[in-house]
């Protein structure tokens, strides 16, 4: 890559950073009224670690969303198959998963989020190339095939496993808090909010320095011009689908462990909320949905401790005050 | 002289408008073509026609003798065309050198090459790391030209690049459509300024209603008042 210094640089418009900060605006606005110290970081660090994973189920469908117009209301289905796909691993495999060592966890543990990334991944091809290939551009048929889609996998789901709710018990040496004070800290937490952290850097560090992440850069911002330099965009599109769709099993794997359950409508109560993310982060934005994804974990968390019966609405409620705010998202990359 | 470019009856038709009916015509090899025609003539049309943007609904399309009618656009453009749209479509995110490496689609930037655009557009190597979106009207158009010349094309298809912009500008690019030339390229032109359409021009196509009703040398249109009042409804001293 040639590498020629700048001589001079155009002035930078002023940089747009009030939604980076919106969430530690909201936490500490938080903090009189939840009243108690403690009571308020462990507010938070869930809030954290559930912002992460709901981060990491929605990555995917907003560059999806972003780069090629395409409404995936099936997405969710990534979600719940790679919880589905983890339950293969670890269950079996419950005596390495109870075992008091931090080692042998992590050695099912891995295998599972890879296979569940993998399978979910694969299925991404198919539901690309079978249910969305005939629709593009077809907002409407998009809506009711992936729907559909999302019908099927769940009813797939049930017939296969059954209409109970599989438990799955967090690994032994995950389970439990560290406690500083009075405030506990859970294990899991952290580590939800590690993966989602290095997911995030992963992403933006593939979309800044290299040049697949230039092409879906470019693509969000216009796909013409991108075949018209001689890129393929739909096989492009169908990596970023499937990667997304990995992602979603990512998160299936690791929201089936926060909640020590799986059952085949989880990928349905969840498409709601991801789509919440995608759409208050700005269709296509990964710091955009970053930021939406905590601010819709510290929504759910702040307002079901302060004010329980407005736990159901409140999600709804953020999109609509940050719409009203920004009618295109925090960060809007394309000009849909 | 070869024709590198040929267009054989060519239909297009977008929804339920039929813009294109029938052109014919042919763009010879190290040439500079200008189509020109009045708003709504097709010309526009024809150039996406040509880069698969709009597939023809009928006709034939050869570039270099091998037909491309039914082929993807990446694949025309792998062809070896360069496109340059009327938007100028460049990427407003990415900086300017984001934007030439990823037009550099065959390996890395040439900085040889990258210099000779930078002797025509300067602004580029000045803004080289700035985003392309806090460029002027004029900055972006040459950024769009760049991207189509930063590694040699066969043929440049260019929608009216001085659209819009300053005098010193569209001297910029008048200058660079000729060092263009000089080096060989084939280029196909829209351009609604005569003045400009005569000075960088060899041949020139007039397009109306979907059609090409005139084809010729620019310098006998050029020449020609009561026949550019006739096909353009403007005369070159009018215009200048």
């Amino acid at each position: 890559m040639t590498d020629l210094a700048a001589t001079d640089a155009l002035p930078k418009p002023p940089r747009d950073l009030l939604p980076v900060f919106l969430p530690a605006i909201l936490a500490v606005a938080m903090l009189p009224l939840v009243g108690s110290g403690s009571s308020w970081v462990t507010l938070t660090v869930a809030s954290l670690a559930m912002g992460m994973m709901i981060f990491i189920m929605a990555s995917g469908l907003t560059l999806v969303f972003g780069l090629m117009d395409v409404l995936n209301f099936g997405h969710g289905a990534f979600i719940a198959v790679g919880a589905y796909v983890a339950t293969l691993v670890l269950l079996p495999l419950a005596g390495w998963v109870q075992a008091d060592s931090l080692w042998l966890n992590l050695a099912v543990l891995a295998p599972a989020a890879l296979a569940a990334m993998a399978v979910s991944g694969a299925l991404g091809l198919v539901v690309e190339r079978v249910l969305i290939l005939p629709v593009y551009g077809q907002h409407l048929k998009q809506i009711l095939m992936t729907t559909g889609g999302l019908i099927v996998a769940e009813q797939a789901l049930y017939a296969l496993w059954g209409p109970q709710i599989i438990p799955l018990p967090l690994p032994t040496s995950l389970r439990g808090s560290f406690i500083i004070g009075d405030i506990a800290i859970a294990k899991y937490r952290l580590l939800a909010m590690l993966v989602g952290l290095v997911v995030f850097a992963g992403i933006q560090l593939v979309l800044a320095r290299t040049k697949i992440g230039l092409l879906i850069r470019a693509g969000v911002e216009n796909r013409e011009m991108v075949e018209a330099l001689g890129y393929h965009i739909k096989r492009l599109f169908l990596g970023v689908f499937m990667v997304g769709s990995g992602l979603a099993g990512l998160g299936g794997i690791m929201w089936a462990l926060y909640r020590e359950q799986v059952h085949a409508s989880m990928g349905n109560d969840l498409t709601v909320l991801v789509f919440i993310v995608v759409i208050i982060g700005g269709l296509g934005s990964i710091g955009g949905c970053f930021i939406g994804a905590l601010l819709v974990a510290m929504v759910a968390n702040y307002g079901g401790f302060l004010v329980p019966k407005l736990a159901l609405v409140s999600n709804i409620l953020l999109m609509v005050a940050i719409l009203m705010w920004r009618p295109r998202g925090l960060y809007a990359v394309t000009s849909r | 002289m070869t024709d590198l470019l040929k267009l054989s009856g060519v239909h297009t038709n977008i929804g339920r408008y039929h813009i294109l009916q029938g052109v014919n015509f042919a763009v010879a090899e190290g040439k500079t073509t200008m189509l020109l025609g009045r708003n709504g003539a097709g010309k526009t049309t024809t150039l996406r026609t040509i880069m698969g943007l709009w597939p023809p609904s009928r006709g034939q399309i050869a570039l270099a003798g091998q037909r491309i009618e039914q082929m993807a656009t990446p694949d025309i453009a792998q062809l070896g065309v360069g496109y340059v749209p009327e938007s100028m479509a460049v990427f407003a995110d990415l900086t300017v050198k984001e934007n030439l490496i990823l037009a550099a689609r065959d390996g890395p930037l040439d900085t040889a090459r990258l210099e000779w655009i930078f002797g025509f557009f300067p602004a580029l190597r000045k803004f080289w790391l700035s985003r392309a979106g806090l460029l002027s009207g004029g900055q972006k158009q040459m950024l769009s030209i760049a991207r189509a010349i930063v590694e040699p094309r066969k043929l440049l298809l260019i929608d009216e690049p001085t659209k819009g912009l300053a005098p010193a500008i569209i001297g910029s690019l008048i200058e660079c459509f000729a060092e263009i030339k000089r080096r060989g390229a084939t280029i196909l032109l829209v351009e609604q300024n005569f003045h400009v359409a005569q000075m960088i021009g060899d041949a020139v196509l007039v397009m109306d209603n979907g059609m090409i009703v005139h084809r010729g040398e620019m310098a006998a249109l050029a020449d020609d008042t009561p026949m550019q009042e006739r096909l353009l409804g403007l005369s070159l001293e009018a215009h200048q």
